[in-house]
């Protein structure tokens, strides 16, 4: 009962975003947006009778009144804020978004022939039929924040590569969000198109740029065509008070290759969805995931991989790290449907406890509907190698620098994949950064 | 250099070792000789500080300290090196991170200066090439990816380059063919000085025709039942471990 108050809080704002919108409201996003609110009254936020909200509590979000951002003006970024919390040291364009919503003044965006690097708001006032058939395709609204996010849906990324299209230079998106006002709600809707032959890196990042809290809502829909490559990153370092729900839904045709890589360090109660859908046949799909939670953090992984079509392959490593009395939540859904034969599918998640305090609930699953497949997954839970220890200790080095070793030793199958030199080097500084350990 | 006295040790709750006494001295190399699940790793992993072994009596004295009291980290520094019988692979960290991090903590604890990135370069580049180990291996990560007798050959590395006082080699030998045996024993043999210890343990004679003791004991339900030269080695070889046991059966019933 007390998502109604949150609900209507969401509903009764509409207007007032509605009629801020002018010229805005024309756009087809506009009908899916009012699809959306009316969705939200009927779906509610979940709760932890909802088995896949077992076991995160998120009623602390529910507490506030968020308020989406309509500018990016709103809150003072600057270029040294931006400098500050961009993964540097490589060739890239940078889209700068404060509070989700896109400053052109802050980025730094030079589109190759024919490549689309764009905002969504840009996109929809110039060329909305872009994107007028993908958006809400793939990322169906499922629950409240699904329908929160459409339903207030503004700004985010639009990347479009053309067919044959290799782009050379990542793509960096940097969402700074928080304020003052300790409403704020940043709410990016981002997506990817990879055409025939294309190759695409695109990193996410979310910082956060105020202490006070905020919330982060933010859905990220792939579409890889026939052979595409695409390399997705998504660091998550929002600060300590804020929110983060994520949904990540990708789509895949023949021969396509995605690479998920996932990093989530801030944040007090963070929510990562990632669902792949393997549509055809010789896709291959890999996400690899680590978390690193301190302190009182919460952070769930929900990930889900759909074999429908023949001869697929997916692999999928995540590993957790959990200090202090934070708490870890891994669900891996891998479905194997009826036609999909000669699949192969992989899963392993394994995590580490430093405190007594610390725990993690992991949950694999797998659903396998065709006979003629290779699928194995795995869960493990414990503590830093024993054996390990001593052996570096027995060299003369001290405890503490001992366990980074055996941290960053542990987190290296993750980290190690990472094909951007200086961007693989920052997150393991930012490993040891975030657990407050000494660096190696 | 070492004195160990009464050593009484559990794993578990069992008793392992039940009375070790030991003296070793500055240039000697010592061989711990016995059948297996003797107590032959149990006495060196608990001469190097290993948590998972407890100690319920007895006392070792190395260099004039107590070394029971001591962390391994600080057992490394005061000059205790372990190599292991199975080295333990760290990814992610590559051997010239580990070994510059080792020996400059040692340095440090003794007020020394640490080396410089261009000092420890040079001393591992020339101590690879003594193992005939290929310098790319200077930026794999700690044994990941090596073959059992690469990490071997690289426990000799890490011994060459820390120094220690006392070297303590747990079955070495293990898993080894006779050139990477020869090699091995070669870094040993480098290693030792007039100011420095071994002390070898393994199960086989074959590890002591290349390095060579000056004594050797029989280790055997967690005591030393026999002690001698070279040639006890040898005779072990010949009679097999049944010969000194039965001797010592029959001496605890008299």
């Amino acid at each position: 009962m007390k998502n109604k108050e949150t609900i209507d809080w969401y509903v009764s704002n509409f207007k007032t975003f509605e009629n801020k919108l002018n010229g805005e409201s024309k756009s087809f996003l506009h009908s899916l947006r009012k699809d959306a609110i009316a969705q939200l009254s009927e779906l509610d936020f979940p709760t932890k009778k909802n088995e896949e909200w077992k076991y995160t509590n998120i009623a602390p979000i529910l507490k506030h009144n968020f308020v989406p951002a309509l500018n990016s003006e709103a809150v003072k970024v600057t270029m040294e804020d931006v400098e500050k919390n961009i993964f540097s040291g490589f060739d890239c364009c940078v889209m700068v978004f404060a509070n989700g919503i896109y400053s052109s003044e802050l980025s730094t965006v030079k589109a190759e022939d024919g490549v689309v690097i764009d905002s969504l708001r840009n996109v929809l006032k110039t060329k909305p039929e872009l994107v007028e058939k993908y958006i809400g395709q793939s990322a169906k609204i499922e629950n409240g924040f699904h329908a929160l996010n459409t339903a207030y849906a503004l700004d985010g990324a639009v990347i479009i590569i053309p067919d044959g299209k290799v782009v050379e230079n990542p793509v960096q998106l940097l969402f700074l969000s928080g304020d003052d006002s300790n409403n704020t709600l940043s709410l990016p809707r981002n997506i990817i198109i990879a055409g025939k032959n294309s190759q695409i890196n695109v990193i996410e990042n979310y910082r956060g740029y105020s202490d006070n809290p905020y919330f982060t809502n933010t859905i990220t829909e792939v579409y890889a065509d026939e052979n595409a490559i695409v390399n997705l990153h998504k660091v998550q370092n929002e600060s300590d008070s804020a929110y983060h729900i994520e949904k990540t839904e990708v789509h895949q045709k023949r021969n396509s290759l995605f690479n998920h890589y996932s990093f989530s360090f801030g944040g007090s109660i963070v929510r990562n969805d990632i669902n792949s859908t393997l549509d055809d046949e010789n896709v291959e799909t890999h996400y690899y995931g680590l978390y690193l939670a301190h302190k009182d953090q919460l952070v769930d992984n929900h990930t889900f991989v759909d074999h429908a079509k023949p001869n697929c392959m997916s692999n999928e490593v995540y590993k957790g790290i959990l200090d202090d009395n934070s708490k870890g939540v891994f669900n891996g859904k891998i479905m194997v449907r009826p036609d999909a034969q000669k699949t192969n599918a992989f899963q392993s998640n394994k995590t580490v406890l430093l405190s007594d305090t610390a725990r993690i609930d992991t949950k694999p699953q797998l659903e396998i509907f065709a006979d003629d497949v290779k699928c194995s997954h795995g869960a493990t839970v414990g503590h830093l190698d024993d054996a390990a220890y001593f052996y570096i200790r027995s060299r003369g080095i001290p405890e503490e620098l001992a366990k980074s070793m055996l941290i960053r030793a542990f987190a290296n199958d993750v980290v190690e994949v990472i094909k951007i030199d200086s961007l693989k080097e920052q997150l393991n500084h930012m490993i040891f950064e975030h657990l407050n350990r000494v660096e190696i | 250099m070492i004195k160990i006295k009464d050593l009484h040790a559990n794993v578990e709750g069992k008793e392992i070792l039940r009375g070790i006494n030991l003296e070793v001295n500055p240039g000697e190399i010592h061989a711990i000789m016995g059948p297996n699940g003797s107590g032959k790793s149990t006495l060196a992993n608990v001469l190097a500080g290993h948590e998972n072994y407890e100690v319920t009596k007895g006392e070792v004295i190395f260099e004039g300290k107590e070394l029971l009291d001591m962390a391994p980290e600080d057992r490394a520094r005061e000059g205790i090196f372990l190599a292991f019988q199975y080295p333990i692979e760290i990814p992610g960290i590559s051997n010239a991170t580990f070994l510059k991090t080792a020996i400059n903590e040692v340095k440090k604890y003794h007020n020394q200066p640490e080396l410089t990135a261009k000092e420890f370069l040079a001393l591992i580049r020339e101590k690879a090439k003594v193992l005939g180990m290929d310098d790319s291996l200077i930026n794999r990560s700690v044994n990941q990816g090596f073959s059992g007798g690469e990490k071997k050959r690289n426990e000799i590395l890490q011994l060459l380059m820390l120094d220690p006082k006392l070297a303590l080699l747990d079955e070495t030998d293990s898993g080894l063919d006779i050139d990477a045996l020869k090699i091995v024993s070669q870094g040993v043999n480098i290693f030792k000085s007039e100011k420095n210890a071994v002390i070898v343990v393994t199960h086989y004679q074959r590890l002591l025709n290349y390095i060579v003791p000056d004594f050797v004991h029989v280790l055997y339900k967690g005591k030393i039942i026999k002690s001698g030269g070279k040639e006890l080695a040898l005779e072990l070889e010949e009679k097999g471990y049944d010969w000194v046991i039965n001797g010592e059966a029959v001496a605890e019933k008299v």
